[in-house]
């Protein structure tokens, strides 16, 4: 079918404010350009710091010890709880410690072109600039990163990369670099320049004369909700993976805090690029809460495959080798399983839907290490994989040392999020979204191991340094006080809002209806998108919803720990924001990274960008519930790379 | 293979931390593909079907590494089977007709919030102390300025790998905090950077530790529940750390 053209801009221009000038000297400029805060004013500033994971943990840190009053928020027990703490496997960074040719330049084009060139330029050169500071903070912090015999840090080759530029630890990397940022920041709390407050949720940010004076939060243990004002507001609040219910994100991870603020005005941008990771378990039955991820370096070993006939019944060892189909490295030749993660993923899917999917429920493909362990020994797969194997020996009962592991895909990061300029300010003044809950620099798919980066540049290099230019035209400005009519009207919508769930008193509860809108989305804004697809949940999403908010059982008292209550606000953003989903998705007419829409792919069956016409950030703007947004467009120029088509025959 | 297994569910309700609890009982089929926290999950679905209050647990990733979940499993913090957080245990680990009783981390110092939720902010009060090296953003030298041996880099993350879910100090007869504490220690004084603040952190973080947990008998209980198996060689260098800081010349201290 014809492209439809995007719909157009209306008045409103999108200011990246990225500054004029070659591309390697941006930053650099850009940094003796801004304004300063004097040392001694700096107190007179308050910033609140929502989220402590990666980036709202090393933020606080890092404006804490430059002298600004910081308050954080967590709605964990703990900062260190985070879900930044169970990333696997490494943090990329131009250091070119193995001499292999890495330097800024390539990670920024390789980012830029793993983005599927949809994401701004700018921004991932600084991204990549950074990446070399990380490292060494984090080593300075203690963070235990492997060495080789010499005691020098080592590097892997990751994700397909044909350098070696990612630092782990283990297969813990996330939580050695999130104790890292925990430590720095305890250590602020310990000095009375960061205010710590855990177990309160952020209900809603508040604006004054269109500009962020603070945010409203309850307090997840006595119910109160309580306001909280400041001369900025950071949102590090995370991604928005569980819309698909099932998912390798955490139990609580939400879209909440960046729903409220895009419900205040923040525009939402390119809320359809997900990522759905390749190598995760299988569900095993309906009531899986959800799924685990198998580090995608078992792809260097393990071999794809599904029986050659549909609805197998024999065991994967009674099947011989001429009834298998290795579809991987049947249709590319030259990468084979080592394809990246979106175009494993679908050919996943496209075998499963075909009816060859393996396991009780056919619901995945083998990963098959036989083949490796004849060749290498059993000892030598044991040294490389053994964690992981035991991981999935102890979750599924399987061993994977004498039958195939079964693998299948699930959502793992989204590379959507709010829209923020170069400064990471969204376009409210004053409020700032930092990792991976802004849009920036992944563009339609993130790399593997720049997860970790990005949340790290963004809280100690990045805002730090932005976040003064700004504050510097504040000074003498006290902040809003609290008892404001801006914010006590915001704090009594909220207590109705939590009486409303608690007197709703339907017979469902908010799982129900989650793991319902998750299929949902799963089924129709997954791995594969159509028109017709989007159009259905375009109709279900509102119905499922409308049902929702009339029979939803949420039980107990507002004023003590009530995880139902907690959760159904949480589950009403999803619903908001998969609708919001299917539209960006519908109207993005074309295929990249994550998004895949069937009716643009080449006659290989690739993804088919259409750079003409949708080079460009989609930055949706709140309307009202009952209205739907308004679609901003963002161009995007690439000067300093080519674009080209992705290729892995 | 899966299977069903019909299991009697013996589970601590407390409305609140000055209320006092009880056990609830409930019998449960469940698959045994399910993890332990599914099967509460279920329970919790079916609780909420007929009216009454789902129990009060916390867990967030799921995958063992957040330490977030945690409960006592018929006596055993994190339940019967080694090494492995409560969010990774799966029902196979149970037998058609067991009574499984489930209560929360048992500690003075963890006080019980409701039902199996518990309050362990000593333990980021213990952090707070001294559980960080003191370098400000961007003040960092080259990560490969100081070369760390290798033994001693996988030692030090052999402590690093703690997840502070508290099930050491729920497992100790003492509610000792040792073996915590120690991880933090260790994995510090084991790396060259640790060094400058070694003495103070060791000081520091004893006595925090001391205001809130019990003393140290090495029972040994901690290890055997701590999900990460971390050493109990820990809390003897952290032993013998906190001593020679009592006696140390600190403006001696940066002397080979």
């Amino acid at each position: 079918m014809e492209p439809t053209p995007a719909s157009q801009p209306n008045s409103m221009v999108l200011d990246s404010q990225v500054p004029d000038g070659p591309i390697a000297d941006l930053w650099e400029n850009h940094k003796f350009s801004m304004n300063l805060v004097n040392p001694s004013n700096k107190r007179k500033f308050e910033v609140i710091v929502v989220g402590t994971g990666l980036a709202g943990a090393s933020a606080a840190a890092t404006l804490g010890e430059l002298g600004y009053r910081v308050k954080a928020f967590t709605f964990h027990d703990s900062p260190r709880r985070a879900h930044s703490i169970a990333a696997q496997g490494g943090i990329n960074a131009a250091k070119n410690y193995p001499n292999d040719g890495d330097s800024v330049h390539r990670l920024f084009y390789d980012t830029v072109k793993g983005g599927d060139y949809r994401s701004r330029e700018a921004n991932v050169h600084r991204l990549a600039e950074v990446s070399v500071n990380i490292i060494d903070q984090a080593t300075a912090q203690g963070v235990p990163f492997a060495r080789d015999y010499g005691g020098l840090l080592d590097n892997r080759s990751f994700g397909g990369a044909q350098v070696s530029r990612t630092f782990y630890a283990r297969g813990q990397t996330g939580q050695q670099l999130l104790l890292g940022a925990y430590s720095a920041l305890m250590r602020q709390v310990a000095a009375g320049t960061v205010e710590l407050h855990n177990r309160s949720e952020l209900l809603d940010v508040v604006l004054k004369d269109g500009r962020a004076c603070g945010i409203v939060t309850r307090d997840l243990l006595s119910g109160e909700v309580t306001p909280h004002s400041a001369h900025a507001v950071v949102l590090a609040t995370g991604g928005y993976g569980n819309v698909y219910f099932l998912s390798t994100n955490a139990m609580m991870c939400n879209v909440t805090a960046a729903w409220r603020a895009h419900r205040r005005g923040a525009l939402f941008a390119n809320p359809c690029y997900t990522q759905i990771h390749p190598t995760c378990i299988p569900a095993s039955d309906d009531f899986q809460s959800k799924l685990t991820l198998m580090s995608e370096s078992l792809r260097n070993d393990g071999r794809i495959w599904v029986p050659s006939t549909a609805d197998e019944s024999r065991q994967a060892g009674d099947i011989p080798e001429a009834e298998r189909d290795y579809y991987l490295e049947r249709k590319y030749p030259a990468f084979g399983n080592l394809v990246p993660r979106d175009v494993a993923s679908r050919n996943a899917k496209t075998v499963v839907d075909a009816g060859h999917g393996v396991g009780p429920l056919r619901n995945g493909v083998y990963l098959d290490f036989a083949a490796a362990i004849e060749r290498d020994g059993q000892d030598a797969i044991a040294a490389r994989y053994g964690n992981l194997f035991d991981m999935y020996q102890r979750i599924t009962g399987e061993n994977p040392y004498s039958s195939p592991m079964r693998i299948y895909p699930a959502s793992h990061y989204t590379m959507g999020g709010l829209w923020v300029d170069y400064h990471l300010m969204t376009n409210v003044p004053g409020m700032y979204a930092i990792g991976e809950a802004n849009f920036s620099d992944h563009g339609a798919n993130r790399l593997g191991a720049s997860a970790l980066m990005q949340g790290l540049a963004d809280g100690y290099f990045v805002l730090p340094y932005t976040i003064g230019d700004d504050l510097a035209g504040l000074l003498g400005d006290s902040v809003v006080p609290t008892d404001d009519p801006v914010f006590t009207s915001v704090v009594t919508g909220i207590e109705d809002e939590t009486s409303r769930w608690l007197s709703t008193n339907g017979s469902r509860s908010v799982d129900h209806f989650h793991r319902e809108l998750g299929r949902m989305v799963w089924d129709n804004i997954g791995m594969a998108r159509n028109e017709q697809g989007l159009r259905q949940a375009l109709s279900d999403i509102p119905a499922l919803r409308e049902e929702f908010h009339r029979d939803v059982r949420v039980l107990g008292s507002a004023d003590t720990l009530n995880q139902s209550l907690e959760k159904a606000g949480r589950v009403a953003d999803f619903f908001d924001l998969a609708e919001l989903m299917a539209r960006d998705a519908l109207e993005r007419e074309e295929s990249c990274g994550g998004h895949f829409r069937e009716e643009h792919q080449t006659t290989e069956g690739e993804a088919q960008r259409d750079d003409d016409n949708f080079s460009h950030v989609a930055a949706w703007e709140w309307n009202g519930p009952d209205t739907p947004q308004t679609r901003h467009v963002e161009e995007l120029t690439f000067d300093n790379v080519a674009l080209s088509q992705r290729s892995y025959k | 293979m899966s299977d069903t297994i019909s299991v009697t569910i013996r589970v601590w309700r407390q409305d609140g931390p000055d209320t006092p609890g009880r056990f609830e009982t409930h019998p449960q089929q469940i698959t045994t593909d399910a993890s332990f926290l599914e099967m509460l999950d279920l329970l919790n679905e079916q609780l909420n079907d007929r009216g009454e209050e789902p129990i009060v647990f916390e867990s967030d990733c799921r995958e063992g590494i957040c330490g977030t979940c945690g409960v006592m499993i018929n006596g055993r913090a994190h339940g019967p089977q080694r090494a492995t957080a409560t969010c990774q245990l799966h029902m196979r680990e149970f037998a058609d007709g067991d009574e499984i009783v489930i209560e929360p981390f048992r500690a003075a110092g963890f006080p019980i919030i409701r039902d199996l939720a518990i309050d362990r902010s000593p333990l980021d009060h213990i952090i707070e102390s001294g559980g960080y090296i003191s370098v400000g953003s961007g003040a960092a030298p080259d990560a490969n300025l100081t070369p760390v041996p290798r033994e001693a880099a996988e030692r030090a993350f052999d402590a690093a790998a703690c997840i502070g879910c508290g099930a050491c100090v729920a497992a100790c007869p003492n509610s000792a905090a040792q073996l915590f504490t120690s991880a933090k220690v260790g994995h510090m004084a084991l790396l060259p950077q640790g060094q400058p603040e070694r003495w103070s952190r060791t000081e520091a973080m004893v006595e925090v530790m001391e205001s809130y947990f019990g003393p140290c008998t090495n029972h040994g209980e901690c290890h055997e529940a701590c999900p990460k198996e971390i050493s109990l060689d820990f809390i003897a260098y952290l032993n013998r750390d906190y001593v020679k800081a009592k006696v140390k010349n600190r403006a001696l201290s940066g002397q080979r």
